[in-house]
């Protein structure tokens, strides 16, 4: 058989027939559902008398629209005060009981945002397939599995039929190579990919992230670039198996043990490109080319170095870049020529699908211990991503110094990532994020997001305005050990 | 599945690369769990001067007067001229759902974001692709001339419009012969129900962790 890509032998894999006209039936191993975009696959279900192929491939939570804040948590589905939130959590968990599908509700240990649940829970693992109606399920690729987003009608596709109509997309494979420097994290190194190839650059492609950059990255750092393969236009990332994937994996709840266990291991082990792979797409980028990041526009790939300056529409050639570049500042509230490090932030968050799990935790925890918020930033929200997160930073004392730090400590949820709970952004506030979306109004109407590392939003929640934490913090951040 | 073979209609412009789908259908109306009832709050953010909820009765609203489709010239309008990489970012049905409750049967760009193009399929929604400067004619045409109408032929994969211009766009044939006759994809999926279980059970015996954890 000819080389193929670590793509190309999850697809064969996952092939169960191909059609005539180029269609294919993808076999889908895990299905990840949530409150937003499941429930009319539920009801499409029931109108056509279907009920789930089998059940064992699915699990559930609840993420975009709870409320992080404690104590509305504590008083549970029934105490949503959004009445239009709290029908469609309730309608997620009447749907798992109706048709049986696992789900760990929304103050059960386990919950959390989808993306982070699935991996920690072993629920995903290498070689598998993984769909969600949610675009942000390439971050599962971090464990060498093809996982992407789908829409609703495909949620009730797969969920009637375990497979997915789809057709083969291209290879690209984004080398990095290099040690990331100081003060860098995985975020600045995916939001320098997005600089290079731009918002479609990936499109109709799945990248996969090679290069020493990676293979030095912990499995989380992994996921944080994996998430933000959408953003990059592509709605596939993903990493080779390497010891750390086995490593992660080991001892997770719904991971095999004993003969199955090694059994697995010997198959993951195969999960990698052959090395003499074609890939239709190459693109390379340098670590020491690559410094903390920061976005000042309205789409991700509006991004610069910390240490540059705003763009400025005149020096844009191009007409139709420039119309654009002109509606984002005026947007941002901006002047082209403006330091990056002049713009003053109003609250900050450090949380989603991107930046919350331990690892970010701790990066932000580094900045934060022993210093204080500024006095002119009205709220810094830190939402660790699942509650398994939220456990084990308390176990480490986390919590405590963010607190100390007059920074809020939540529960998990997708929070003011997309703001369709009450964490939101007012008109014209400008926020650190360490999400993954900047567009116009998705923080909450009027918001100005700027995309950065949880290291950098820390800093800038510290600072009162966007900072090079390099400066600010002088030592390597180190997001693997404990404070 | 809504079907799709030929429409005439007025064309609406929406003069922006990019457009994600945030901007279609913002987040707080992602919150129903009905499929229907998205077109008052279709560009939400840029269509009304006011911030929108759902359940909001939008008829008394203040409309955005800067905004292209409030434009009495686009009203009715049930094909939207667009730029590149429209319906990027979130993986949302909605969007799809909401151009449609709007009455748009087509959209026009130069490329899509992979998710919304193939969401656009499921509703009977027709994107079609053109070039880059096909678009940018469309765009000039559509400037000039008041009530602008196109004619879009998914059979003969044409755009035309009345000055004479003809376009050719391709697609995936499987997603042609879907639209064309509004079938229902699980129900064709249900037909190889077979080579499916025959799939699984040699998957349970060479993957078998894959399966029973969860329960």
């Amino acid at each position: 058989m000819s080389a193929r890509t670590l793509y190309d032998k999850l697809w064969d894999t996952h092939l169960v027939t191909e059609n005539d006209d180029g269609s294919s039936l993808l076999y889908i191993d895990r299905h990840v559902l949530h409150e937003v975009t499941s429930p009319q696959a539920f009801e499409g279900l029931r109108i056509a008398g279907r009920m789930p192929w089998r059940l064992d491939t699915n699990i559930a939570t609840p993420d975009h629209n709870i409320s992080t804040d404690r104590s509305e948590r504590e008083s549970g589905v029934s105490g949503i005060p959004d009445e239009i939130s709290r029908i469609q959590v309730q309608a997620l968990d009447d749907n798992c009981d109706h048709f049986g599908i696992k789900e760990f509700k929304m103050n059960e240990m386990g919950q959390g945002i989808v993306h982070v649940m699935g991996p920690e829970l072993g629920a995903t693992m290498p070689g598998m397939t993984v769909v969600c109606g949610d675009s942000h399920t390439a971050t599962h690729g971090a464990l060498a599995c093809l996982a992407h987003g789908i829409g609703t009608s495909e949620v009730e596709h797969v969920l009637a039929t375990q497979c997915l109509v789809t057709k083969k997309m291209k290879n690209m494979r984004i080398r990095v190579e290099g040690k990331m420097g100081l003060g860098v994290t995985p975020k600045d190194v995916v939001l320098a990919i997005i600089g290079k190839i731009g918002t479609a650059g990936g499109s109709g492609h799945a990248i996969e992230f090679a290069g020493s950059v990676f293979r030095d990255m912990s499995i989380e750092g992994r996921m944080t670039v994996c998430n933000m393969a959408i953003e990059a236009g592509a709605s596939v990332g993903m990493v080779a198996v390497d010891e750390k994937t086995i490593d992660y994996c080991e001892g997770r709840k719904f991971v095999p043990k004993g003969d199955v266990w090694h059994q697995a291991v010997a198959y993951w082990r195969t999960l990698v490109s052959d090395s003499d792979a074609l890939f239709d797409s190459e693109v390379e980028l340098h670590a020491d080319d690559i410094i903390p990041q920061v976005t000042w526009g309205t789409s991700p790939e509006m991004v610069a170095p910390v240490t540059a300056l705003v763009p400025r529409p005149e020096d844009q050639p191009d007409n139709e870049l420039r119309k654009g570049l002109v509606r984002a500042l005026e947007y941002m509230g901006l002047e082209g020529g403006m330091p990056i490090v002049s713009i003053y932030v109003d609250r900050v968050f450090i949380g989603s699908c991107t930046n919350s799990r331990i690892e970010d935790m701790r990066e932000a925890a580094q900045v934060a211990k022993g210093r204080q918020v500024a006095a002119s930033v009205k709220q810094v929200l830190i939402v660790p991503g699942s509650q398994m997160v939220k456990a084990q930073a308390e176990a480490e004392g986390l919590d405590q110094i963010f607190i100390a730090a007059g920074m809020e400590w939540r529960d998990p949820g997708c929070s003011m990532c997309l703001a369709m709970n009450a964490d939101k952004l007012g008109d014209g506030e400008h926020c650190a994020s360490t999400s993954n979306r900047n567009f116009e109004g998705r923080q909450g109407k009027g918001g100005r997001t700027h995309l950065m590392s949880p290291a950098m939003a820390a800093a800038a929640a510290v600072a009162g305005h966007i900072v090079d934490v390099r400066s600010f913090l002088g030592q390597t951040i180190s997001r693997e050990t404990q404070l | 599945m809504k079907s799709f073979t030929q429409h005439r209609g007025l064309v609406g412009p929406m003069d922006r690369a990019n457009v994600d789908t945030d901007m279609i259908i913002p987040k707080q109306f992602l919150k129903s769990i009905k499929r229907t009832g998205f077109g008052p709050n279709l560009f939400d953010e840029l269509r009304y001067l006011d911030h929108g909820e759902p359940g909001q009765d939008c008829s008394s609203r203040p409309l955005n007067p800067d905004f292209s489709l409030n434009q009495e010239r686009y009203q009715g309008a049930s094909i939207l001229l667009t730029r590149k990489n429209f319906g990027c970012g979130s993986s949302r049905e909605h969007a799809p759902w909401a151009l449609e409750d709007y009455g748009f049967n087509a959209v026009i760009a130069p490329s899509y974001a992979d998710i919304f193009y193939n969401n656009c399929f499921k509703n009977g929604v027709l994107p079609v692709i053109l070039l880059e400067r096909e678009v940018g004619i469309l765009f000039s045409e559509l400037e000039a001339s008041e009530g602008y109408q196109l004619d879009i032929d998914l059979v003969s994969q044409t755009v035309s419009s009345d000055s004479g211009q003809i376009f050719n766009f391709s697609l995936d044939q499987f997603r042609k012969q879907c639209l064309l006759n509004g079938l229902d994809e699980i129900g064709l999926t249900l037909m190889q129900t077979e080579k499916i279980k025959q799939y699984e059970i040699e998957r349970e015996k060479s993957h078998p962790w894959v399966y029973g954890a969860i329960k």
